[in-house]
């Protein structure tokens, strides 16, 4: 065994062997600490990657091996089919929405309560608490909120003298409740990106900024918020990459209804792939879920130019 | 021009009206929960009548509420315990030994950081299937560990980057080897780091349902996200017994919450806590 004596001289060379990378064991530790995180990587996420790619050519119902090739006829599909385009679209306004009112809006949030006061960190907290709650959770309760006979909304509408509305099984406000949740779900964690961005803005230069007769608005929009665009790159890429996934709020509050008008590219793949074990279909619509992703991912990286590392 | 009194009375109303649309569907549920489903009917926002706990104390008392419970809390536990031992060892792997290839292999390790989960459903789905796993804990804690080492190992290996450099050269002159080194010094310094990933590791289990809803069908090992949606689908509009059952989910949630704040708030911000 090796134990550490700290009286015993080291053998001349041994700090040339470090430096060369020639300390005992190496290829042990190698063998050792390595393969467990290559199975495990290799096994659960490129593996099923790489298959869902070839599954997307067969017609297959997930029993026995695939051997009904279709070519790219399941792509052909998911391009004709109208709920798919529904499902698209959805996602595509989850972005649109979480990049010009979530972040705006948890920008302006972090920008009033940035600054080191216990009134502040109260309401930070508040602010934040629905980002910890699982989405299901968060789903079940404004389901409530938007129940027609017991909810909320109903209650204030009724107090207004109007109709009870049936939000989430209404084509044209189940989708804009949906959103207004995910906003209210997610805010927080923008939000505190930029509050952690904010506090790393050297003091002096927004007290230089003051004492020259800049107004508050000026000095967030002149120089606050260019000294945080990282912060705000960041962010933007998570709400991005977060919207293109979003399932589990949308699963107790519409299940994708009412008549399919509230699927996202995941619901979707959940409800006409796997739930119907269409396992070849559901690939495909997989498969253009991970092309957006990447392709996103390299474009978003391309025009703002900084790394996306988190 | 606005006085600073003014301009500080507005942010105060702007906190206030965003902070009640945040918690007001939260109180709402809690309130809920106490109410008999008629006077939810005609009171679904504000305090209820009585304080009658019947609903909340009858789910308590199900054993499949604690059953729930218990699977989601295995499951997080175990998930964290694998995301810090592999990921860790594959960081230390990365951080300390050079060797031919280290740099592919870890660039292979990362790609997980782009891929989005949902899109390897289906597939993980007929793997589990047919490594025999399905209504297994594993079904869970294996895919739900592999898609989190990618985010695990770059937290990791910045953080061992940055411990001196002399502490790694003086042991290993004096003979200590790379495995016992990471057990002994390594991983004892950095557990900052090990707790701000195991947190977040912890609380995307807890919360999780996609995996949960694809690969579990038995009852007997459902999580609570699935346990919470079959209690749904029995109660349907017996609204005032589900925001009781939510309510109880969230109550450790918030808990834990406060608890491990320190580390959640430092995980948004880069990785890097202060012991």
């Amino acid at each position: 065994m090796t134990t550490l004596d700290r009286t015993a001289v080291p053998r001349r060379g041994n700090a040339d062997r470090v430096k060369k990378g020639l300390v005992s064991g190496k290829f042990t530790a190698l063998l050792i600490l390595l393969p467990p995180a290559l199975i495990l990587f290799s096994l659960f996420v490129i593996l099923p990657l790489a298959d869902a790619v070839y599954y997307s050519g067969f017609s297959w119902n997930g029993y026995g091996a695939p051997s009904d090739f279709v070519g790219s006829q399941n792509y052909q599909r998911l391009l004709d089919h109208s709920v798919f385009h529904t499902a698209l679209w959805n996602t595509a306004k989850l972005i649109l929405v979480s990049l010009l009112i979530q972040m705006p809006l948890a920008l302006g949030l972090a920008l009033l309560v940035y600054r080191k006061t216990p009134t502040n960190t109260l309401f930070r907290l508040v602010f934040f608490l629905p980002y910890i709650l699982a989405e299901v959770a968060a789903g079940l309760i404004w389901s409530f909120v938007f129940d027609g006979d017991y909810g909320i909304t109903s209650s204030l509408l009724h107090a207004m003298g109007q109709e009870s509305v049936y939000v989430l099984a209404d084509h044209q406000w189940a989708f804009p409740a949906i959103m207004t949740v995910i906003v209210w779900k997610y805010f927080g964690f923008h939000m505190m990106i930029y509050i952690a961005a904010l506090q790393g803005v050297p003091k002096d230069l927004v007290e230089a900024a003051k004492l020259e007769g800049a107004k508050p608005r000026q000095v967030a929009l002149f120089v606050q918020i260019p000294l945080i665009k990282h912060a705000i790159v960041v962010s933007g890429f998570f709400a991005i990459i977060g919207s293109l996934q979003i399932f589990d709020i949308i699963i107790p509050m519409t299940n994708g209804g009412p008549s399919n008008s509230t699927h996202t590219i995941v619901t979707y793949l959940y409800s006409f792939g796997l739930s119907r074990l269409n396992i070849g279909f559901g690939s495909a619509a997989a498969v253009v879920l991970f092309v957006l992703a990447i392709g996103i991912a390299f474009f978003y990286q391309r025009t703002t130019g900084k790394g996306s590392k988190a | 021009m606005k006085s600073i009194t003014t301009r500080n009375t507005l942010r105060v109303i702007i906190l206030i009206v965003v902070a009640s649309v945040v918690i007001g569907p939260l109180l709402a549920a809690f309130f809920g929960g106490f109410k008999g489903n008629s006077e939810l009917r005609t009171n679904p926002l504000w305090l209820p009548d009585s304080w009658d706990a019947g609903n909340y104390i009858g789910i308590l008392l199900d054993g499949n509420f604690w059953r729930y419970l218990g699977n989601s809390f295995f499951i997080s536990l175990m998930t964290v315990f694998l995301t810090l031992v592999v990921g860790a060892a594959a960081a230390y792997v990365f951080s300390q030994i050079h060797f031919f290839g280290a740099k592919m292999i870890l660039s292979y390790l990362l790609l997980g950081l782009m891929f989005p989960f949902a899109a390897a459903i289906l597939p993980l789905f007929i793997k589990v299937r047919d490594l025999g796993l399905l209504d297994t804990y594993w079904a869970v804690i294996l895919p739900q560990t592999a898609f989190g080492l990618s985010l695990a190992i770059l937290l990791f290996k910045a953080f061992f980057d940055q411990l001196p450099k002399e502490l790694f050269e003086a042991a290993y002159v004096d003979g200590c080897s790379y495995l016992r080194f990471f057990w002994s010094f390594t991983l004892p310094l950095s557990t900052p780091i090990l707790a701000t990933v195991g947190v977040f590791v912890f609380v995307q289990s807890w919360n999780n349902f996609l995996l949960p809803l694809v690969v579990l069908n038995d009852r007997s090992i459902y999580t609570w996200p699935l346990g919470m949606m079959q209690f749904q689908g029995e109660y349907l509009t017996q609204w005032n017994m589900i925001l009781a059952f939510v309510t109880l989910t969230i109550i450790p949630a918030v808990i834990f919450f406060l608890a491990a704040q320190k580390y959640i708030v430092a995980g948004l911000t880069g990785g890097s806590v202060k012991g």
